[in-house]
């Protein structure tokens, strides 16, 4: 017991205190411990180069990383890079929203229902096993290749993990809280707010999470299955020319794209779980 | 004033039926400070859910000041042995759960709520930055809140190590104190018991009933190694030594 509250604050700290002394430890090589992930992806890369100046490698097959470098900044001064990277963005996201927002609120609505959950939840689990891939051919013969068609395929890949963890979140909202809010009278909507959404919400992120993953896997596949912009369409169209190079800055922009949506999603959970103890964090960040 | 009235609780089981409670009858005066005492099973936990509301399933009557009790409120503020806290919100928020921070007099009481169960400098601080004691105070804070007429408290410092609950104790009799809430409190710890009671009602299991109510008229603080102290305490004491020897004890043996 601290009768001395700043004593206990300190405390508090305390606990956290050898976790920032670990992460800027330094062990072998000298090189702190965030640096050691990119050991390996820069030795690839002089590796890969080396090959590539001694013309081990056919340059139509894979070029070397400088070459697809001045490719990228050719294609980003030319604003090329961008309007493609901006098409892709505003398909991915809007494709994102309809099917998150549709997954959230159907996820709440099962989670928080029981007619609901039985008449819904069974069919929806039904559908998650459809491998999204075969459900193309017919996308296209209903809504041809357009960016509706497009869109929606995004929406229904991004729906499922929103809406599967957005249930399970909700019903993991502990039986004991439950009864502190009967007990001090919360009426319906402080229920929901004050206890299922919070509850839920590491769910709802995860979800998140892996709904924006899925979000650029069918972006890229819409886009390769025809458009006339976006980088799936530049990947495609690189292919047809040949343009292993430009290929490869595709594959690098689709890579970058789905870092950064994941840091995003990263950067929320730190914001709204703030209230979880320290040592969850590595928790999360397992996963 | 809270009134039970051959009370008693059925607990349907697959060999037949538990009768966790059989006839209580029972009368606590506003203002009251009263403790239950009893091994596991006596019901003792039971009849603090009842009164509480949270388990209509019963026979007799429970009323408080006069009208019979339907369903949780913040009437019957409830202490539960885990603190129970919304682990998404701070302190203060906590305390006001879904009263309104921006309501001025909300704010201000909540402050005092705070500086009663002395938890000043912990505002922002979230649940789990909080150790077991001052968490468990965080709970006592949100229920005076809502000024409930009886304060109903499940073994809530059972969790807490000797020091802290030594301390919780004199915390929950400055309080008492302060404002008179009455006070309902089911432990397992005979001193505690003694120690915070004006009256102790020692419980017997199977069926759950009231074996005696021991009035303690000691003077608040009380001196647990003094010689009053300990009478006492050995009568509640001999009490459970006789439950021992008879395990089928006499039926509802109320006040």
């Amino acid at each position: 017991m601290a009768a001395d509250p700043q004593a206990a604050k300190a405390q508090a700290r305390a606990v956290t205190a050898p976790r920032a002394e670990a992460a800027r430890q330094r062990d072998w090589l000298g090189l702190p411990r965030w640096a050691q992930g990119w050991l390996l992806p820069l030795a690839v890369l002089l590796v890969w180069e080396a090959a590539a100046r001694a013309g081990l490698v056919s340059p139509a097959m894979l070029p070397a990383p400088s070459v697809i470098a001045a490719s990228a900044l050719r294609l980003l001064a030319s604003g090329e890079l961008g309007e493609h990277a901006w098409a892709s963005f505003r398909r991915a996201a809007a494709g994102f929203l309809l099917g998150g927002a549709t997954g959230l609120l159907l996820g709440l609505f099962t989670g928080l229902g029981r007619w609901a959950q039985r008449l819904l939840d069974p069919s929806l689990q039904m559908l998650r096993t459809v491998p999204l891939l075969a459900v193309i051919p017919l996308f296209i013969l209903w809504f041809g290749v357009g960016e509706f068609s497009k869109g929606l395929l995004i929406a229904l890949g991004a729906f499922f993990p929103v809406y599967f963890h957005t249930y399970l979140g909700v019903r993991s909202a502990e039986a004991k809280l439950y009864e502190v809010t009967r007990v001090l009278q919360f009426t319906r909507l402080q229920l929901v707010r004050g206890l299922i959404l919070p509850a839920a919400l590491p769910n709802i992120l995860l979800g998140a999470r892996l709904s924006a993953g899925v979000s650029w896997l069918m972006l890229s596949v819409a886009e390769m299955m025809g458009a006339s912009e976006g980088i799936g369409y530049m990947i495609q169209d690189a292919r047809v020319y040949a343009q292993t190079d430009l290929v490869f800055v595709g594959i690098v922009l689709f890579m970058l794209a789905g870092k950064l949506t994941d840091a995003g999603v990263r950067r929320l959970e730190l914001r709204w779980l703030r209230w979880r103890r320290p040592f969850q964090d590595g928790k999360e960040k397992g996963l | 004033m809270l009134a039970i009235q051959g009370l008693t609780k059925i607990f349907p089981a697959p060999a037949g039926e538990v009768v966790a409670l059989r006839d209580i009858r029972l009368e606590i005066g506003p203002g009251r400070l009263v403790t239950f005492i009893g091994p596991s099973g006596c019901g003792k936990s039971t009849l603090l859910k009842i009164a509480a509301g949270l388990d209509a399933s019963y026979e007799g009557s429970i009323t408080l000041d006069g009208r019979p009790i339907e369903g949780p409120s913040v009437e019957k503020g409830v202490i539960f042995q885990e603190p129970r806290l919304f682990p998404w919100w701070t302190v203060e928020k906590n305390i006001a759960a879904n009263a309104s921070l921006r309501d001025a007099a909300v704010r201000r009481r909540v402050g005092e709520l705070i500086e009663l169960v002395r938890l000043k400098g912990f505002e922002k601080a979230y649940p789990s930055e909080l150790s077991g004691g001052m968490a468990q105070r965080v709970a006592i804070a949100r229920a005076l809140l809502r000024r409930p007429k009886v304060l109903l408290l499940d073994e809530p410092f059972g969790a807490l190590d000797a020091f802290t609950r030594a301390h919780m104790q004199e915390v929950l009799l400055d309080i008492w104190q302060a404002d008179r809430t009455t006070m309902l409190f089911v432990t397992h710890d005979l001193d505690e018991a003694v120690f915070l009671g004006q009256q102790v009602v020692i419980m017997n299991p199977r069926p759950g009933h009231i074996r005696r109510v021991v009035s303690v008229d000691l003077p608040y603080p009380r001196q647990r190694t003094g010689a009053p102290f300990q009478e006492i305490r050995g009568v509640v004491l001999r009490e459970f030594e006789k439950v021992e020897e008879a395990p089928v004890p006499d039926p509802g043996a109320g006040i």
